[in-house]
């Protein structure tokens, strides 16, 4: 089962990496994204509007 | 409201009634069926529950309550109810909670406290103390704020008729079926989820109908963006009931029968446990309370939080590390090198998101730096997310395997635990809960804001007691553990060291004496806001009419 | 309150909400069930598959029904709160316990009880460290054979009967989900849990076949009851004891 364990190894230091870097990416290009900053401005001042 | 005409039945109070009146029949049966006393009781107390609220469904058409509208002169009807109830909940366990672990820390300075009973050990009481401050405290200050939360930032009325009521009442009931449990012996002896397959499988109801109240509510705002806080609401809910269901997958041994087999043994069930324990911290302790933390400071600070794209940054990289850190609970022991390793890195990795929320908070309140001079809510608050910074850098340094090595199985744990237990998760539903109730209650302000004062600087004194007791005693008993003699032997027996930590024992339960003497100052300044704080002003002059938000 | 008895009532209960098709929020709980489901899965499914998890032992067998029996007391009262049962190979904890744990030693323990905290010592190899007597002694007053114990006493054990009434299902059930119980160790359980407090029970021979070199005597000094003391020292005095290490082979089973 070695085997196993290296191929299982491989996979999470090749694939597992660019994974985890892309959901980081999307994450942040989302949040950074320009069009969205309005966006997320009016959602920021959600908690102080009185109703 | 009574209008003399008594109106038929909804169909969810139809739907409901007929439920309740076949679970509380089939409790009945099992509780004549079981030869098991504790297992009898539960049912009783089910059925029991059955009744009260089968009761309340067919009687609240003769008060005339029922379904209320969703707006009211064009503003949103709030369902506070239900809100009311896990606010006063959260203070009862509160206080329950808190007691239970004064009296297991005097246990462990002073044993003939033990009492030489099976229903008061350390052993059935610590899981009792566990569960109250973390499940029920936790539970229904998370319930509560998250109703409210999410009402007043989509500006819709709570979703579902009874359904939000069935939530609140029936995690309550869930509480008191699990916490009983344990002091009759009924436990699944896995840490943090001890109640048994019955328990767990009425919460799995409760947790399902949370989720679809929740979603539901959000389905109906008003607003295009759904704020942050619900994100972290969200997360946590649904991550709750995925950890839930996987670490309690058991065979019961029969329907008469409290006890159940987990379908996995050993190492797997080792690597379930702390999957789950330990993301019941990160999704329950942390992403819920986190929710809290982006409503109420910058709601109390009166300013948006500091930087909205870093929350979320901070939500996306906090729920995706959070999920791998379980391991580092179960470092050198027989689970596979590998997974201890990856969970080592995760947990390191995890330093960033949890530092990344802990500056929001904090930076939330810049340019408002005087406002923690004047209000010792807001201090409260802001207090809380320093400890959060605190124990968040102290858990990754605790994950090392070196560090580790001499940190597990001693109090150095405890110490962690409580600093952010005590620090963070308390502090920050206090400071929350000192804000609801005003609100709630329509009061223009807290009875004493003196008494705040009063309960913030005294437990403090006693967190930093415990604290700082815990590191010493913890540190000190892992260093005896692997001290040896110039001739090569061991140097302590282990009872010497269990002796040695007698007076920092004394000191931590002097430390949680005074915790709990804080939140029973707070216990005292709600109920005086409740009853003599003034009246809160409406702010807008529309008539009211006789129409009141529905309790 | 017109507008309910009236046919414009509003209908804010759940039922009538299931049309309503929100994406965001379902693309939200999509995204965190996806980003929270890879790490468990990457961490845990591996276990179950990978056969170097669990090392190769001689001498593991199923806890006998009194053990198991014993082991559910352990497990209610929450001895585990305070004994771990996994000693990590570090010199001081090899040589204070003895050997290092194996994930072996406890592939048939439902649940796990590792532990997290050694308010006490740990338990892994307590079998056979102590007489029945002295444990016996121990439960019932531990400060009076170690005065600065902190340990509750538990006078009651001796004095309680054990139920075992269901003990036949309990290992039925267990067999289910892997613990290697034979049809035959489950029709003879009751017979096997008398046997092991009774060297003369006339049915101690067939016990002995079934659980090959299980302890068989009378555990708390009473031989007239079977009580719960019994059973917690029976399952106790097995702690640790089962792997044969003269045959396990270390370099084998490197992880």
């Amino acid at each position: 089962m070695a085997n196993m364990y290296a191929f299982l190894a491989n996979i999470a230091q090749s694939v597992g990496v660019l994974y985890f870097m892309a959901i980081f990416l999307a994450v942040c290009i989302y949040a950074l994204w320009p069009k969205n900053q309005s966006k997320f401005e009016t959602a920021a001042r959600l908690p102080l509007e009185e109703d | 409201m009574a209008t003399g005409a008594i109106r038929n039945m909804t169909g969810g109070e139809s739907l409901g009634a007929l439920a309740l009146a076949v679970f509380g029949v089939a409790c009945l049966i099992i509780a004549g069926l079981t030869d098991h006393g504790g297992y009898a009781f539960h049912m009783v107390v089910f059925a029991l529950a059955s009744v009260l609220a089968f009761r309340a469904i067919i009687v609240r058409r003769y008060h005339g309550d029922g379904p209320q509208p969703q707006e009211i002169n064009g503003k949103p009807n709030y369902n506070f109810g239900p809100v009311k109830f896990a606010t006063a909940a959260a203070m009862f366990w509160g206080v329950a909670g808190f007691l239970v672990g004064l009296v297991i820390a005097l246990q462990l300075a002073f044993p003939v406290l033990n009492l030489d009973l099976p229903w008061t050990s350390f052993g059935r009481l610590r899981p009792l103390h566990t569960s109250a401050v973390i499940f029920a405290f936790g539970g229904n200050v998370l319930l509560a704020t998250s109703f409210y939360v999410v009402q007043r930032t989509c500006h819709a009325r709570l979703a579902g008729d009874l359904s939000p009521w069935f939530v609140v009442l029936g995690y309550n009931l869930f509480i008191v079926v699990a916490g009983t449990g344990y002091l009759l012996g009924i436990t699944q002896g896995k840490e943090y989820a001890e109640p048994e397959w019955y328990a767990d499988l009425f919460l799995t109801v409760v947790w399902v109908v949370y989720l679809l109240v929740f979603l539901a509510t959000i389905w109906k705002r008003k607003e295009p963006h759904i704020y942050v806080a619900n994100w972290f609401y969200l997360g946590f809910i649904v991550t709750i009931a995925v950890l839930h269901l996987g670490n309690n997958m058991t065979i019961p041994v029969s329907i008469t029968s409290p006890k159940s087999y987990i379908v996995w043994s050993g190492v797997q069930d080792a690597m379930f446990q702390w999957w789950y324990g330990h993301n019941a911290v990160g999704f329950f302790l942390t992403a819920g309370f986190l929710a809290i933390m982006y409503y109420f400071i910058p709601k109390r600070a009166e300013r948006p939080v500091y930087s909205y794209r870093l929350s979320i940054i901070h939500f996306w990289a906090l729920i995706f590390l959070y999920i791998w850190a379980g391991p580092h609970h179960l470092h050198y022991t027989a689970l596979p090198d590998w997974a201890q390793t990856l969970g080592m890195t995760f947990s390191i990795m995890l330093w960033m998101p949890s530092w990344g929320g802990m500056i929001n908070g904090l930076m939330t309140l810049s340019g408002a730096w005087d406002k923690l001079r004047t209000d010792p809510v807001l201090r409260m608050m802001v207090v809380s997310v320093a400890f959060y910074g605190m124990s968040t850098f102290e858990g990754p340094l605790m994950s090392v395997k070196a560090v580790n090595s001499l940190s597990h199985y001693t109090d150095w744990t405890i110490g962690h635990v409580h600093s952010g237990a005590l620090g963070w998760v308390g502090y920050v539903s206090f400071g929350a809960i000192y804000c609801l109730v005003p609100w709630l209650w329509k009061k223009e302000r807290l009875y004493s804001n003196r008494l705040v004062e009063w309960h913030f600087w005294i437990s403090t004194m006693g967190i930093v007691l415990y604290i700082s007791a815990m590191w010493v005693s913890g540190i000190m008993q892992g260093l005896m553990w692997r001290a040896y003699t110039a001739l090569g032997y061991l140097e302590y027996s282990f009872i010497e060291t269990v002796a040695a930590m007698h007076p920092y024992y004394v000191i931590r339960a002097i430390g949680g004496g005074l915790f709990l003497l804080g939140a029973l100052i707070m216990v005292y300044n709600l109920i005086m806001t409740v009853r003599a704080a003034p009246n809160a002003v409406e702010k807008s002059l529309a008539p009211a009419a006789g129409l009141q938000p529905a309790e | 309150m017109s507008d309910i008895t009236s046919g414009k009532a509003p209908k804010p209960s759940l039922w009538s909400k299931h049309k309503i098709f929100e994406t965001n929020s379902i693309i939200l709980i999509i995204g965190i069930l996806v980003v929270i489901s890879i790490g468990g899965l990457v961490e845990i499914a591996p276990l179950f598959y990978l056969k170097s998890t669990i090392e190769k032992v001689e001498g593991m067998r199923p806890y006998t029904p009194l053990e198991l029996a014993g082991r559910a007391i352990y497990v209610r009262e929450g001895c585990y709160n305070c004994h771990s049962q996994m000693i990590r190979p570090m010199r001081d904890e090899v040589e204070r316990y003895g050997h290092y744990s194996l994930a072996a030693e406890s592939m048939y323990d439902k649940p796990f009880q590792w532990g997290s905290k050694r308010t006490g010592p740990d338990l892994a190899r307590v079998g056979g460290k102590y007489s029945d007597a002295w444990q016996l002694q121990h439960l019932n007053a531990p400060r009076s054979i170690v005065p600065q114990s902190i340990m509750p006493g538990y006078p009651f054990l001796a004095q309680t009967d054990l139920a075992a009434n269901d003990i036949a299902t309990e290992m039925k059930v267990q067999s289910v989900t892997g613990v290697p119980y034979t049809k035959e160790m489950m029709e003879a359980a009751l017979d096997d849990l008398r046997a092991q407090t009774d060297p003369d029970h006339p049915k101690a021979a067939e016990f002995a076949k079934r659980y090959p070199k299980a302890n068989a005597r009378d555990f708390d000094g009473n031989p007239q009851r079977i009580t719960e003391a019994d059973a917690l020292i029976a399952y106790l005095q097995v702690l640790g004891t089962l792997v044969d290490f003269k045959t396990y082979d270390n370099k084998a089973n490197l992880r």
